[in-house]
């Protein structure tokens, strides 16, 4: 099993999760969050003053999935979140050593 | 005062109310997340206690006659005798002598310990504004003099604007500044304060006129030209400048000329506000940079909108003002007369002078008894939850 952790623009978030559910994905987890990359951040004018502004918006996206499952989980999330531009995000893959659902106490891949 | 003229009034004594609350929202917008409700506070609170020393005390300071054309007396202190259509006066000033204060809580946003604003507007509104109105506004040398100031460019925007300096001379910087980035948390905010105020001025300005009548008309017509042609000079400046138009400048644009206005509003026509107001747009759009050359932190731009555009006002009004229009003043530049514009200038220098002099010693004062500052915990975590125990955006 492993985990999928995805770095991605916010506003890509709805094509990632269509393009997720289309190979099968019945979870995520989102988070709002703030990072930095190449892009290494923005800068905003207020009143003509400049402010460096470090920390970007993006959405943080894990997914739990079976192993054979992996490589098209990737593989959708790689194509839906792709603009082209810098700040497009990154994809990590962890693994995970046990995954329990709560509610009916299955473990390891049943309950994924 | 005929049925009409007092029901413009009274509705104009709503509408520069309603101006408070649109200040409120104006600078609530510009600050960060952790600090809006204190701002928002020190705004509406005010509203509560100018009530009180106006009506106690500050009415019959500014408007009982003057002591050495300096001071009124305490002949009208609790309103003794004040009933009818000079009740109506009271009430139009007090809502003058609100905002003026309030106009002051922009600069020292993010770390004044609550009580001492407290402290601070009371003692100034009845020691500061109450002097400041008398000269400008009552029986006091300025006025008698022969300056003029239609609305509140010397009184108000000017007063309020050099002890926004002055407070913040004494009070410091907030931590971090100007290193770490500080921006407006919710300009929509701002824009709803803006539409507020500039609603509000035309109560502000039309009902400086006293009356339902072509005063009044002309006051509201020039505020409306001074404020969309501030909008323009601003946006065109820092188009210019920066490359892209910001809806903070135009929103900051707007209230630069609507602050510039004031003085003139009602003795200048509609063609000489076109210049009044563009000339604040660009003027203020320079100004709001001075706090990075010379390191004070005025927060909101209290000095760089409401100082730079009240001085400007004051001073173009001696430049354009019309006797033909408003016998009530001497003629400007344009027509060749400097006797004017040379009343404007002292006008302009005494409030400069008197207030920078009078806020410095009463935030000196407050700083040695309550003390100014909030304390530096209080004051990185965010004076809403530190100072008043809620919280603006509760998303959980």
């Amino acid at each position: 099993m492993k985990l999928v952790i995805a770095y991605i623009k916010p506003y890509k978030l709805d094509a990632v999760k269509d393009a997720l559910a289309e190979v099968g994905v019945t979870g995520m987890t989102v988070t709002d969050v703030r990072g930095f990359g190449r892009q290494s951040g923005q800068t905003e004018v207020y009143r003509g003053a400049e402010y460096k502004v470090d920390f970007v918006a993006k959405s943080k996206v894990e997914v739990l999935v079976d192993d054979p499952a992996v490589g098209g989980v990737v593989d959708a999330i790689e194509s839906a979140a792709r603009t082209g531009d810098i700040g497009d995000g990154k994809v990590a893959v962890l693994g995970v050593e046990d995954v329990v659902r709560i509610r009916t106490g299955e473990r390891g891949a049943d309950a994924v | 005062m005929s049925a009409g003229d007092i029901a413009w009034v009274l509705v104009a004594c709503a509408l520069v109310l309603f101006m408070t609350p649109g200040l409120a929202l104006f600078y609530g917008g510009m600050v960060r997340t952790k600090n809006v409700l204190n701002m928002l506070m020190m705004n509406v609170l005010t509203i509560a206690i100018v009530t009180v020393v106006w009506t106690l005390i500050g009415y019959s300071l500014a408007f009982d006659g003057s002591f050495g054309q300096v001071i009124g007396g305490l002949g009208k202190v609790g309103l003794n005798g004040v009933e009818g259509e000079e009740l109506l006066f009271f009430a139009f000033q007090l809502m003058f002598a609100i905002i003026t204060p309030a106009l002051i809580s922009g600069a020292v946003a993010g770390r004044m310990k609550f009580s001492a604003w407290v402290a601070f507007s009371t003692l100034w509104a009845i020691i500061v504004y109450p002097i400041a109105a008398n000269w400008g506004f009552g029986d006091g040398w300025l006025f008698t003099w022969g300056a003029r100031d239609f609305a509140g460019g010397l009184v108000i925007h000017i007063n309020a604007g050099i002890a926004a300096l002055a407070i913040v001379k004494v009070l410091g910087p907030r931590k971090g500044f100007p290193d770490e980035p500080m921006r407006p948390h919710s300009l929509p905010l701002t824009l709803i304060g803006t539409g507020i105020l500039w609603f509000g001025w035309f109560g502000f300005n039309a009902g400086s006129a006293f009356g339902a009548n072509d005063l009044a008309i002309n006051a509201l017509v020039t505020t409306q030209i001074g404020a969309s042609l501030g909008m323009l000079g601003w946006v065109i400046a820092e188009w210019r400048k920066t490359g892209k138009p910001t809806l903070l400048g135009a929103a900051s644009g707007a209230v630069a000329g609507l602050v510039a206005i004031t003085p003139a509003a009602g003795f200048v026509g509609p063609l000489p506000a076109f210049a009044i107001g563009f000339a604040a747009g660009l003027v203020c759009f320079w100004a709001v940079s001075l706090k990075h050359r010379f390191g004070y932190d005025d927060s909101l731009d209290v000095v760089g909108i409401h100082l730079v555009g009240g001085i400007l006002g004051s001073l173009l009004t001696g430049v354009f003002a019309s006797n033909a229009l408003n016998g009530d003043v001497g003629n400007g530049l344009v027509y060749g007369e400097t006797a004017f514009f040379v009343k404007q200038l002292v006008g302009v220098l005494a409030i400069l002078a008197f207030s920078y002099a009078a806020s410095w010693v009463l935030a000196k004062v407050v700083d040695a008894t309550i003390g100014l500052r909030a304390d530096e915990n209080d004051e990185i975590t965010g004076l809403d939850l530190t100072l008043h125990d809620e919280r603006a955006y509760i998303t959980e």
